[in-house]
């Protein structure tokens, strides 16, 4: 594969995924998004005016429910596979300021 | 004990039943055979022997209470990593989820086991669903019985390996653009994914919420239509699932069907597919005819797969299967912030942000991390209409080339993939490579519909082919019955591996 994306742009999109790249896969990312980016333009060769996007293959509206209460997770339950708690809350480092 | 593994699920449950066999015995037998071969298979992330051998002994009790016994009663199954269970771990093969403990238990899986069935374990899958080999697992690949230097197919890779090792009688498995039907093909059994919405995603882990949904993985068509039975119908607890009656599969399947139409696409018949299995679907077709069915052309423009000038595939419908998948993953997958469940680093960290971000590197995988990525790219602002809409639009012309191709056809009848099994690490440097192994199945999921895979041959050098049915919306009684046709007019049936004989 010799056609590779902008390293910035990998980092930008592993950003926006919330996922840390070491330097290393964002080369490879580079690579191999590209290739993969390469093949999905193969789409635009498609005449699709005036065609219906879809979204979903089966056609339900409005599934409405009563509204009923009904067995839920209790906290205990919620909580079990928390990596962090504190009491009956999910504990997370202390956030400072607004973080981007 | 030999014959035991040799019993289908419905002649286990009827031996059962009559007391010609218990149910521990039944769950014994492939315990057993589970230890005998798991080392060099490597089918299973969890075996649950004691829970399994006590709800045995509770059928066995009951059967001696004089208790109804429910349609799966005795049957030992085993069920996909990525299926909710509150017993044990539900991991996904990732180690985001190596340690987790799901706090119910699928829709799915609780009806089988409403039903009587013996759940043996949880079994092997490309992380979080993505892949088409097992070998994208992040513990460890799982191998292909009938030749264990190759995949099993993917991502339901353990599922098959175990029905196809003997290792369970049946499994559960899922599918989003192949996953049951192209590890079924690659280990030489059947596999079902049924309608969009005729089973619940309840439970299910989700990755493409549009495409997934869960189905059987089974020795015979007979034991698919019973499992079907099963698990299909409304769950109020997914929205998506459709509220329609379940026919009674087993009742009907072995009526053949009078006049039945089948549909050869053209198009799957290119110069991409191997000759072998090329030839051997064209003798199934053959074996229809000769069975009374009329063999149709039609098209499917869009699901068309072409060779480029440097030899490598290419499909509008593998491009826009990824990227609908993609970005319903991107989405999907957010929810692992190691802050609710889930690994979260043990690096000190300097904000929220950095602790999403270092969490998800260390707990998912390259794959995962892939199609993460590319989905939050396709989503993005600029990209959205380039990509994800005109992705939706050619979705929209896949289903309409069904549409049109079931006018003239009853059931179509495709390969199941492009080559028989491949060999571990033969695909794994290049991820669009890997993608292709999809290209016969992914455009079904797309259009919602149903697609069973059964064994149409054994080749050459000893590896089983699949062929792929499939029919238009909730016409899965339509594919049991013409499977079970060709079972009856002399196709393979019941395939064991020759390295997994007792």
């Amino acid at each position: 594969m010799s056609k590779t994306i902008d390293l910035d742009l990998v980092r930008h999109i592993g950003k926006l995924s919330r996922i840390a790249l070491s330097e290393q896969e964002v080369g490879t990312f580079a690579a191999q998004l590209a290739g993969i980016l390469e093949y999905f333009g193969k789409l635009q060769e498609l005449d699709t005016e005036g065609v219906e996007p879809m979204a979903h293959a089966v056609q339900l509206h409005n599934v409405l429910a009563d509204d009923t209460p009904g067995e839920s997770l209790t906290p205990e339950q919620a909580l079990a596979n928390a990596p962090d708690r504190d009491g009956d809350f999910f504990k997370v480092p202390k956030v400072i300021g607004d973080s981007q | 004990m030999t014959s035991i593994l040799d019993l289908s699920a419905v002649e286990l449950r009827d031996a059962i039943a009559c007391g010609e066999l218990s149910a521990v015995e039944a769950a014994r037998a492939y315990l057993d055979a589970i230890e005998r071969t798991e080392p060099r298979v490597q089918a299973f992330n969890e075996v649950h022997a004691d829970r399994a051998l006590a709800r045995a002994a509770q059928i066995d009790a009951d059967r001696a209470a004089g208790k109804p016994l429910g349609p799966l009663a005795g049957v030992p199954l085993a069920v996909k990593d990525n299926l909710c269970m509150t017993h044990g771990r539900t991991t996904c093969s990732s180690k985001m989820l190596a340690e987790f403990r799901a706090p119910y238990t699928a829709t799915a899986v609780a009806k089988l086991e409403d039903a009587g069935a013996v759940v043996l374990g949880k079994t092997n899958l490309d992380e979080f669903a993505m892949g088409s080999s097992t070998e994208n697992s992040g513990f460890r690949p799982t191998r292909n019985p009938w030749d264990l230097s190759r995949v099993p197919g993917g991502s339901s890779g353990g599922s098959a390996a175990a029905v196809a090792a003997r290792q369970c009688v049946a499994a559960l498995g899922s599918d989003t653009g192949g996953s049951i039907r192209q590890p079924a093909a690659f280990c030489g059994i059947v596999g079902l994914k049924p309608t969009y919405g005729r089973v619940s995603r309840f439970g299910l882990v989700a990755y493409g919420s549009s495409l997934d949904q869960i189905g059987p993985l089974t020795r015979d068509v007979t034991d698919a239509a019973l499992l079907t039975r099963a698990i299909a119908g409304h769950d109020r607890r997914d929205s998506t699932s459709v509220p329609r009656d379940v026919p009674d599969y087993l009742a009907s399947v072995n009526k053949p069907i009078e006049g039945l139409r089948v549909g050869l696409p053209g198009e799957f018949f290119s110069d991409a597919l191997d000759a072998e299995i090329g030839a051997a679907i064209r003798a199934a077709a053959g074996a229809y005819e000769s069975a009374g069915a009329k063999l149709v052309d039609v098209s499917l423009p869009h699901s068309r797969i072409d060779r480029d000038a440097d030899g490598k595939l290419s499909s509008y419908a593998v491009a826009c299967y990824y990227i609908v998948a993609m970005a319903e993953a991107s989405s999907n997958l957010a929810r692992y912030d190691g802050v609710h469940y889930g690994h979260r680093t043990a690096e000190k960290v300097e904000d929220i942000v950095e602790l999403f971000s270092r969490s998800r590197a260390e707990g998912f995988g390259p794959e995962v991390k892939r199609r993460i990525m590319l989905g939050s790219y396709t989503l993005s602002a600029g990209y959205y209409d380039a990509y994800y809409n005109k992705a939706l639009k050619v979705r929209r012309l896949i289903q309409n080339d069904f549409d049109r191709a079931f006018e003239a056809c009853d059931v179509i009848l495709a390969p199941a993939s492009p080559t028989p099994a491949f060999r571990l690490g033969e695909k794994t440097s290049d991820p669009l490579t890997m993608y292709l192994a999809d290209i016969y199945t992914i455009s079904v999921n797309l259009a919602g519909l149903p697609g069973l895979t059964v064994p149409a041959a054994l080749g050459r050098d000893g590896l089983p082919i699949g062929m792929q049915l499939i029919g238009p919306v909730f016409s899965e009684e339509t594919l049991f019955r013409a499977a079970r046709m060709y079972e009856q007019a002399g196709g393979v049936r019941r395939l064991t591996p020759p390295a997994m004989a007792p």
